[in-house]
């Protein structure tokens, strides 16, 4: 799939970070701009982070036009993304929906909706009946606690194969010219006069004038080598897998309210995740008390579901920003850029990062989608809002 | 599970209590901080993976307001105090 190359001693860009992002960036580094002089490295092998332990639901559904724009952008990539890299990303846009269970989450549905639509993408607000049409199993009636009123209806957003992209953007990076080195772990940044001079590494001093921090939960560990804060806690995020059973959920279904997203995967497991835990940690320990929330929320929404059995549990680590927007861009370290505070909204949008970040490194101009998500947003009180539809809704 | 010792009440389930994030002290002299300085003290935090200090609230229990010591990775918490006793070890 790519090659094992000796790692040299100098870069001309050095990408930390062997997940989707870092790879889709070295992906468009060769391909867009030309440059291969590029090593992406990880600490354990690729896709080993956020890139494999999300619940690969793609969708461009959020809140704020700045957002709506830059993840439908994504939505467009990964429509592509299976001829472009050659690979079967197994990428099914079945339609999502996020349900609404009282007069307020039915207003921020409504308001989500006209943003989407004004920016061209394909939402609406839908009704119980024809929920019903979509997702027969779903309990609509008014038993439950918080019965739905109800939903937000996306049909372009899917889910696709996680690891297919990693490996898919990793084969075509190398095919390229790129080089990627699993198990080199970065432990320190050089910083001269303001300026990134390389990456030091579990096998040695690797210089470069451009890196690129692309690490999901370390990304302030990472930014504090080169001397630089960033306002983001790491938070884990836990999911779950079911035992397959036969094909009956055709759509995403996600409850901001009861803190419950499940798609039904190929093999038909039900795959199911949260939102992150109530305390900061790098953990990526699973906890009982997930299993017992997660399992009564997902039997609110769907009761036949009481003998299914969880077959595993796993966390990945989310890095969470005031505001629920990433931070990328440029830092006060020239030559050093981040790609960071993606809390739980981050895979989905690994191939417009890849493709933005990409034309930053190499132009040194920051392309306009992403200049919203700029680090200095903070000190100049810029923030972008993004809590409503990207906090829980997956 | 997390087990934290609430100062008043002893141990308890980590899910009886309110994370409050790491210890974050009001710069001295706020009203004279720059525009810059204080957008820093807002949002900008460490982070890291190690030994923080933290506070939390015992929502299910005393309603009390404390801090803890604790490693983000082991989740091992080494003490708990609350903050108008600062030297104490309980």
């Amino acid at each position: 799939m790519w090659r094992k190359v000796p790692l040299r001693d100098e870069y001309e860009v050095v990408i930390i970070g062997g997940g989707a992002h870092g790879l889709a960036c070295a992906y468009y580094l060769a391909k867009d701009h030309g440059i291969t002089d590029v090593a992406v490295l990880d600490k354990s092998y690729i896709g080993s982070g956020g890139s494999g332990r999300n619940t690969a639901i793609v969708r461009s559904n959020y809140l704020t036009p700045e957002g709506v724009r830059f993840y439908d952008e994504s939505v467009k990539l990964y429509e592509q993304m299976a001829c472009e890299l050659d690979f079967n990303v197994m990428f099914s846009q079945r339609g999502h929906l996020t349900l609404a269970h009282s007069d307020a989450s039915v207003r921020t549905m409504r308001r989500r909706a006209e943003v989407n639509k004004l920016q061209g993408v394909n939402s609406r607000l839908i009704w119980p009946d024809e929920i019903a049409r979509l997702c027969p199993h779903l309990d609509l009636s008014d038993h439950p606690r918080h019965p739905i009123q109800a939903a937000l209806y996306h049909p372009p957003g899917g889910i696709i194969r996680h690891d297919a992209v990693v490996w898919g953007y990793a084969r075509e990076a190398d095919r390229r010219g790129v080089e990627i080195h699993q198990e080199t772990e970065v432990t320190g940044l050089r910083v001269d006069d303001g300026r990134i001079q390389g990456a030091e590494t579990s096998r040695g001093l690797v210089k470069a004038g451009k890196v690129l921090n692309a690490t999901a939960g370390w990304g302030s560990t990472i930014a504090g080598m080169a001397g630089i804060e960033l306002p983001m806690t790491t938070f884990p995020l836990q999911a779950c897998v079911t035992e397959p059973l036969k094909p009956f959920l055709n759509t995403v279904v996600v409850s901001g309210s009861l803190h419950v997203y499940v798609s039904q995967s190929d093999r038909g497991e039900l795959v199911t995740g949260a939102s992150v835990d109530p305390f900061a940690s790098y953990s990526l320990a699973g906890s009982l008390s997930f299993l017992e929330e997660i399992s009564g929320h997902l039997l609110e929404l769907f009761p036949c579901l009481s003998q299914v059995r969880i077959l595993r549990q796993w966390a990945g680590l989310c890095e969470m920003p005031p505001d629920f927007s990433p931070i990328m861009g440029i830092t006060p370290v020239e030559g050093f850029f981040i790609d960071t505070g993606w809390g739980t909204y981050g895979f989905k949008a690994s191939p417009i990062c890849g493709k933005t970040l990409a034309a930053l490194i190499a132009t040194g101009r920051t392309p306009d989608l992403i200049a919203p998500f700029r680090l200095s947003r903070f000190a100049e009180n810029q923030l972008v809002g993004e809590k409503g539809a990207a906090s829980v809704g997956h | 599970m997390l087990i934290l010792d609430c100062p008043n009440c002893g141990k308890r389930n980590a899910s009886e209590f309110r994370y409050g994030g790491e210890v974050h002290p009001r710069p001295p002299a706020a009203q004279q901080l720059s525009e810059a300085e204080w957008a820093h003290y807002l949002y900008m935090r460490p982070n890291q993976q190690g030994v923080q200090s933290e506070w939390w609230y015992h929502r299910a229990g005393c309603g009390l307001w404390f801090l803890a010591e604790r490693h983000t990775y082991t989740g091992q918490v080494t003490r708990t105090w609350l903050p108008e006793n600062p030297k104490s070890d309980d």
